[in-house]
């Protein structure tokens, strides 16, 4: 395959991000009909459609670069977005194991690793890092295992025990977060950390899902998407930094809404580790410009109709109240009211 | 018994006589002294033989505590002088003890939590819920701790915003989660309402 074409672009104070045109036909739009609501919308982790977000296990994109210069700044100015308890070491080098393997795999011009017993040797070309270390051996690396390898994967990564019939938040790295922090949650459990969602608890939605992932088996790892909205293709939307964003939230016009309002979708995606029998829980953010996602006919149509027909507590909890109306007044222009095919895809 | 739908509030079971334990851990502040009372009625002689008592606050609590006659009784001056003789008798404490906490959250919080870094298993851990509902407050920002919040916005002790306390809780820092209250108006807030009392 070719090789990615790394684009500049800044997540904070001039957001110069934008996704070309193949990045939007790259975009894993999260809504199969015209309206949305809680479900349990696990799947395998199967290859998608080529060029999609989920052709490879770990996507790797042309914000890449862009991306980690990004993690590298939160976790500068707060090195508690990454914290990992002492018995998760295990689950650290099963995870270092999996992203480096992937990557490689999957991205041959861009990664290699080249094995000899626990003897390994890694190279990153867009980040120029090359380092050889032992397998197991954290004096052999910079950072913990965790912290080495994610500061050169796109997406938060969540390393859950599992103990007890329940999953434990017991390390991860957070720096990309829709409103929650890894600092508050660690060492929760599963129905603890999910607490503040509305309406789900109800639904029996983190029962069944709990039920599932503690039968997840290794080789078949699963997926699903979320998503929620910010203002400005900012990645850390953390409670940590709320007081220097919140305001963002203010400065949407009709005027500018096409610019400023963004979808923000996670793929979220669940491994079994082979060694320390943890979860790897990783949270991918992808943004899209409202003016991007109107390129796309049926994408423009549909956002339009689920949004003006969100319940209320969900637009509260996403935090939505102050500019959902113009954007759903921007997105009519886009809604010629034709129907919508079946399925996430353009038409 | 504190009763709620804060999925990541711990439940407050109660203390229950546990007639297994070698030797009974007791951690209590004032109305926390009520349910040790209780605890002691139902163990009877066994109880108070074998039990360490650590006690902080009023003074009509002490007297309900030394009342029970128990092996030992330690009354300190505040909360954190408690934990400090607690760490001590924990690190020291072993399989057949049993620890019990009573008090307000924010007190049960802190004595579970520092259980929790001696190994103990948090849901072995007899708690029972007495007294005041105010909340200890961790703030988001810039992690400092507000104790006795009993307000729906409280000022940071540390940093200085004014935060809105969300029912979110962390067994881990013993605090509910404090987050800016005027973030995306600032100087503009809610009204101020007395919850937590």
């Amino acid at each position: 395959m070719a090789a990615i074409a790394f684009k500049p672009g800044t997540y904070r104070d001039d957001f110069t991000f934008r996704n070309s045109e193949e990045a939007i036909r790259h975009f894993p739009f999260p809504f199969d009909k015209d309206s949305y609501m809680y479900a349990v919308n696990i799947e395998q982790h199967m290859p998608g459609p080529k060029k999609s977000a989920t052709e490879f296990p770990i996507d790797v994109d042309e914000h890449y670069v862009a991306e980690m210069a990004d993690r590298a700044m939160v976790l500068k100015e707060d090195p508690l977005r990454c914290q990992s308890q002492p018995h998760m070491i295990t689950a650290e080098w099963d995870l270092l194991e999996l992203l480096m393997s992937s990557m490689a795999r999957d991205y041959p011009e861009h990664f290699a690793l080249l094995r000899d017993g626990d003897r390994w040797h890694w190279i990153n070309r867009p980040l120029g890092i090359e380092h050889r270390f032992t397998f197991g051996d954290t004096t052999t690396l910079p950072y913990g295992p965790m912290e080495y390898i994610t500061r050169q994967c796109q997406g938060d990564f969540c390393l859950l025990d599992q103990r007890n019939d329940n999953l434990w938040m017991d390390a991860g790295i957070v720096t990309t977060q829709a409103d929650w922090s890894l600092d508050f949650n660690l060492g929760m459990d599963f129905m603890e950390w999910h607490g503040p969602v509305p309406l789900a608890h109800d639904l029996g939605v983190f029962d069944r899902a709990l039920k599932f992932l503690l039968n997840l088996q290794q080789g078949r790892p699963v997926r699903r998407l979320n998503w929620t909205m910010t203002v400005n293709p900012r990645l850390d939307t953390s409670p940590e930094n709320y007081h220097k964003w919140g305001k963002d939230r203010a400065s949407v016009t009709p005027e500018n809404v096409g610019e400023k309002v963004h979808l923000r979708v996670e793929l979220q995606a669940l491994w079994r580790l082979p060694r320390s029998n943890a979860i790897v829980f990783s949270i991918r953010a992808y943004l899209i410009a409202m003016r991007e996602v109107v390129t796309v006919p049926k994408w423009g149509r549909r956002l339009h109709r689920v949004l003006e027909s969100l319940p209320p507590e969900l637009v509260d909890y996403k935090g939505l109240t102050r500019y959902r109306d113009y954007t759903v007044a921007y997105l009519a222009d886009y809604d010629d009211g034709a129907p919508t095919s079946p399925g996430f895809g353009p038409d | 018994m504190l009763v709620s739908d804060i999925k990541s509030r711990p439940v407050y079971q109660g203390l229950r006589f546990d007639p297994k334990a070698r030797r009974h851990l007791v951690a209590a502040d004032d109305e926390g002294a009520i349910a040790v009372e209780a605890l002691a009625g139902e163990g009877g002689d066994t109880f108070a033989r074998n039990a360490t008592v650590l006690y902080t606050g009023r003074d009509d609590g002490r007297a309900r505590i030394e009342a029970l006659k128990t092996d030992a009784v330690y009354v300190t001056p505040t909360v954190p002088t408690l934990l400090t003789r607690l760490d001590v008798i924990l690190a020291a404490a072993g399989m057949t003890d049993r620890l019990y906490v009573a008090g307000d959250e924010g007190f049960i919080g802190q004595v579970v939590a520092l259980g929790m870094r001696h190994g103990i298993d948090h849901v072995s851990i007899r708690t029972e819920h007495r007294g005041s509902l105010q909340r200890r407050v961790q703030c988001v920002h810039c992690k400092g701790i507000t104790e006795g919040v009993t307000t729906s916005i409280a000022t940071c002790a540390h940093c200085g915003l004014h935060l809105i306390v969300r029912d979110h809780y962390s067994r881990r820092l013993a605090a509910f989660m404090g987050v800016c209250a005027d973030a995306e108006e600032p100087g503009v807030l809610p009204p101020v309402e007395e919850i937590f009392k």
